[in-house]
This record gives structure tokens, C-alpha cells and sequence, in this order.
């Protein structure tokens, strides 16, 4: 090419080519959909994570179960057999960061609410072997000893708040009161309970 | 859905993106090789060290290659829903793609179910085939909590013996399916305090037939008499409208020695089943009914 020398030899010019380039990508696939109601109004009856379910969804964080559990059935029959109802964008408006996923070393998580009793979730998270005897799930004990920060709760919903997710501020001043002296794996339990409730489908 | 603006800013930037790309292969394009006797095409001008670099055209099969996806993507533009709100022309949906697999699956597994629909859930239990299929249902969406074999674990009745909590009727299985099972028992460390705890739990021994202490008797009967035998009746042998298990026996959800007994009693015991009715269609309840049923039959 002709000039090609001159984006060759100025680093500054060529940088800017480049995000040019590559944003062409995010500018069609991306940016509109801040603006497609589909992907940014709440399904009906979602409701933003009450104070232990957000704990409970931060110490799922914190212990990498996203690493190994998706949170998204795509819409295969394979997968609505095995999970139920294929996820939807609507779900998942209230989620910063959402927790979709693309691995999955155990199964689909988004919609394990509701299809093991809270018993069977404690003995699974204290050894998974117990009640899986081939599962290969790390075990977490610590889960039942530590105590939550109730200090923070009001904190993060707060932080939430202002990303739009519609907390009252009788959520956020009855979010301590409701933390308080619970353990991490009672939280998890909560989060873990309440995921992927609201579409429905039988298998 | 995207609003009518947005719609035509990933036509325009799509369609713009595609063009540029046209343009930057046929605008560069080249044809001599350098070594023709043309000596504008002898070589690049890079010199180093004396070694000069040829200024060669693209291979041929590469230049084709790159035509050929940038055809295959038009015509993708066009087939598909690729382009803003553009459908497609063939009216592609990942939604709609999955309503025909399930259909096609529907018509399958109608016929498969079909067949065991009048039939008697004891009459399905001894169905070979249909308890093949009752194995691979019972392992997919059972086993995790009752186990492979449906032997249970500590928490998770055992579905192979005669012993049920709530009854081992095909209907009474079938409810608990459907409907699942609540199990409440009330913690009454505080209510009979630790006394109570151990004299009741040393009479529970006694009616499960196991060693105990015989002098904390009578305050055990007496604590039983007034707090559990609302629930698991005069003689212990529970009751199965609130599934209240039978103490007389050598059966235990949860531990049934000492210890395991005064922790049930002091602190409570909630157990839940949960309910398939949501969750799966009712030929496949009915099909595990059956394999269910036939766990405890000989």
C-alpha cells in the first residue's frame, strides 16, 4: 500500500486506527443493547436480592462457583430437559457482574432454586461426597463456621442502588438486622434457593 | 426488539464494516510478481544487509478464500437474522428452533409414555421395559439426595425398604412426588430442658429395642407423654399424615443412638421433599411412581 509506511512508522496513528477497527464490534454488538428493552427491563415479578441472598451471591463469588457452574440454559432441548425453562435476559437485569458463564465443570446453576431442600444443600456444600459419592466438588466446610459481615450489607445495596437496581431504603435499613449472626453458608443456601424461581417448564 | 434508530445503526455499521473490507482487499490488490520484467514491481525497497524483500501479490488461493467469506457472509446477511430487525428470509429463531426440536421429541416420547397410561401403577412396576426407563428418570432427578440405588443417606429416606414416612401406596408415593413433604419437628431443648432431653431420648432406646438407662425411665415416659406423643402416637410408632416416623424400629433417618436422638430432640428436625409438580410432566411422575413402588417390592 501506498501510505502504509506512514501508519507503520507513527505508533500514534496506528493506535488510533486500531480501536477504530476493533470497536466496530462492540458499537454493533453491544452498545445496542443499553437501549433494547429486552435486555434491560426486569422480567415480571423479579425482585432485587434481599440483604442475605446478596451475601449469600458474594460468597459465591468469592469461592469461584461461577469458575465451574454457569448460570444460563441455552435453548437447547438437550439442556431445558436437564434444567428446566431456557434463561432469558430479563432475568438477570438486577446481577452486577451477571454470573452466566461459559464453563461448565459442574451443572448449569440458574435454575437450582427450589430443587433440593435447604438439607440437602448443607450437606452438600460441607462435603459434596456425602450425598454425590463420584462428585468432584471441592468441599467447604469454613462455609458453616464463618460469621457474615452484617456491617457491609447496607453498603453494597446501597453501591447497587445507584446502578438502578430498585432497592427501598426500608430494604437497606433492615439489611444489618437481617445478617446479622448468620453464617456463610446460610446465605449461600438463600441465594442458591431463589435462583431461576420465575419462569417455569416442565421437564 | 431495537427501536428503529438502533435497528438501522447495526445495518449502517454493519454494512459499512463489510464494504471497507471489500475495499481494503481489492484497493491493495496486486497482480504482477515481483520478478516480471515490469520494474515497478521488482521489489519492496526494504534493504537490509543487502537482502532485498520481493513485493509479491497475495497467494491466489488465499485472495479466493477471503472472497469466498465475505460472499458467505453477505448471503448470511441476508438468510438470517443478521442485520438490525431485518428477520432474515428464512425466519430463523433460536426460540423457534427449539419449539421444533421439542416437538419433534414430544411426538417420540408421547408414544413411548403413551403406552403406560392406563395402565396400574403396580402393573407398570413390573413392566421391564418401563422400569428401564424408570431407572434412567430416578437417576437423573432422584438419586442425587436418595442415592443411585435409592438406599438413602443420613437425612434422605432409604425408598428400598417397607419403612415409609409418608406411605408407600402408589398414591401416597405419587403425592409425595407431586406435592412433596414438609417435615417439622419442633426443637424442645428449651421447652423440656436438658433433663428432659436426656431422659426422653434414654426411653426412645428403650422402645427401639436398644441399650439405655433404665433408671431415667420414668421421667422419659412422662416427657413422652406430654410433648412427642402428639406427633409419634402412644405406642412410637409415628404417624403418617405428618410423617412422623416410627421409633420402635431399628429404621433412622438421622442417628438413632444416644447422641443422635438427644441432638433430634433438642434441637429440631425440618426436612423437606421437594415438589416435582413444576417441575416435571406428569407421565414421567407416574413412570417414577412406578419404579419407586417397585423398590420396595420383592
Amino acid at each position: 500500500m501506498k501510505n502504509h509506511d506512514k501508519v507503520e512508522k507513527n505508533i500514534g496513528l496506528m493506535m488510533i486506527l486500531m480501536v477504530v477497527a476493533i470497536s466496530f464490534g462492540a458499537l454493533v454488538e453491544i452498545v445496542p443493547q443499553f437501549f433494547n428493552k429486552a435486555t434491560t427491563e426486569p422480567i415480571e415479578g423479579l425482585k432485587p436480592y434481599t440483604a442475605m441472598q446478596l451475601e449469600g451471591r458474594d460468597i459465591y463469588i468469592r469461592e469461584g462457583c461461577n469458575v465451574c457452574h454457569s448460570q444460563m440454559v441455552r435453548p437447547f432441548r438437550s439442556e431445558t430437559e436437564r434444567y428446566g425453562h431456557y434463561s432469558v435476559a430479563g432475568e438477570s437485569v438486577y446481577d452486577y457482574p451477571f454470573l452466566w458463564g461459559s464453563k461448565r465443570t459442574g451443572p448449569d446453576l440458574a435454575r437450582v432454586g427450589g430443587r433440593y431442600s435447604d438439607e440437602w444443600h448443607r450437606a452438600h456444600l460441607y462435603n459434596p461426597r456425602n450425598v454425590v459419592p463420584e462428585s468432584n466438588m471441592p468441599a467447604f466446610p469454613w462455609l458453616f463456621d464463618n460469621v457474615l459481615d452484617h456491617t457491609v450489607t447496607p453498603k453494597k445495596m446501597e453501591a447497587l442502588r445507584t446502578l438502578g437496581v430498585p432497592y427501598t431504603d426500608e430494604d437497606i435499613a433492615g439489611a444489618e438486622e437481617a445478617v446479622k449472626g448468620k453464617t456463610e453458608v446460610q446465605a449461600l443456601v438463600a441465594y442458591l434457593q431463589n435462583l431461576g424461581l420465575l419462569l417455569k417448564q416442565k421437564r | 426488539m431495537l427501536t428503529t434508530f438502533w435497528s438501522w445503526w447495526v445495518i449502517l455499521l454493519t454494512l459499512t464494516n463489510l464494504v471497507l473490507i471489500c475495499w481494503v482487499l481489492f484497493a491493495n490488490k496486486k497482480v504482477a510478481v515481483s520478478d516480471d520484467d515490469d520494474p515497478e514491481n521488482e521489489t519492496t525497497g526494504h534493504e537490509y544487509d543487502g537482502i532485498q524483500e520481493y513485493d509479491n501479490p497475495l497467494p491466489k488461493w488465499w485472495f479466493q478464500m477471503f472472497v469466498i467469506t465475505l460472499v458467505f457472509g453477505a448471503i448470511y446477511f441476508v438468510m438470517y437474522p443478521a442485520l438490525g430487525n431485518w428477520k432474515g428470509v428464512l425466519g430463523w429463531t433460536s426460540v423457534g428452533q427449539w419449539e421444533a426440536e421439542m416437538e419433534k421429541a414430544n411426538a417420540k416420547y408421547s408414544e413411548t409414555f403413551g403406552q403406560y397410561k392406563d395402565m396400574k401403577i403396580e402393573d407398570i412396576a413390573a413392566d421391564p421395559k418401563a422400569m428401564k426407563i424408570g431407572t434412567r428418570l430416578f437417576a437423573n432427578n432422584c438419586a442425587v439426595c436418595h442415592g443411585a440405588d435409592g438406599g438413602g443417606n443420613v437425612g434422605f429416606p432409604n425408598l428400598t425398604d417397607k419403612d415409609w414416612l409418608y406411605g408407600g401406596t402408589p398414591a401416597e408415593i405419587e403425592m409425595s412426588i407431586t406435592h412433596g413433604r414438609n417435615g417439622a419437628m419442633p426443637p424442645w431443648g428449651d421447652v423440656i430442658g436438658e433433663d428432659g432431653v436426656v431422659a426422653v431420648a434414654e426411653y426412645v432406646l428403650k422402645m427401639s429395642g436398644q441399650e439405655h438407662d433404665a433408671s431415667k425411665l420414668e421421667k422419659g415416659m412422662q416427657v413422652y407423654n406430654t410433648t412427642c406423643v402428639a406427633c409419634h402416637g402412644p405406642d412410637g410408632t409415628g404417624n403418617k399424615m405428618l410423617g412422623a416416623p416410627n421409633l420402635t424400629d431399628s429404621i433412622w433417618l438421622y442417628e438413632g443412638t444416644g447422641e443422635g436422638i438427644r441432638h433430634s430432640v433438642r434441637a429440631g428436625r425440618a426436612n423437606v421433599m421437594p415438589a416435582q409438580a413444576d417441575k416435571l410432566r406428569e407421565d414421567k411422575i407416574r413412570m417414577l411412581t412406578a419404579y419407586v413402588y417397585s423398590l420396595s417390592q420383592d
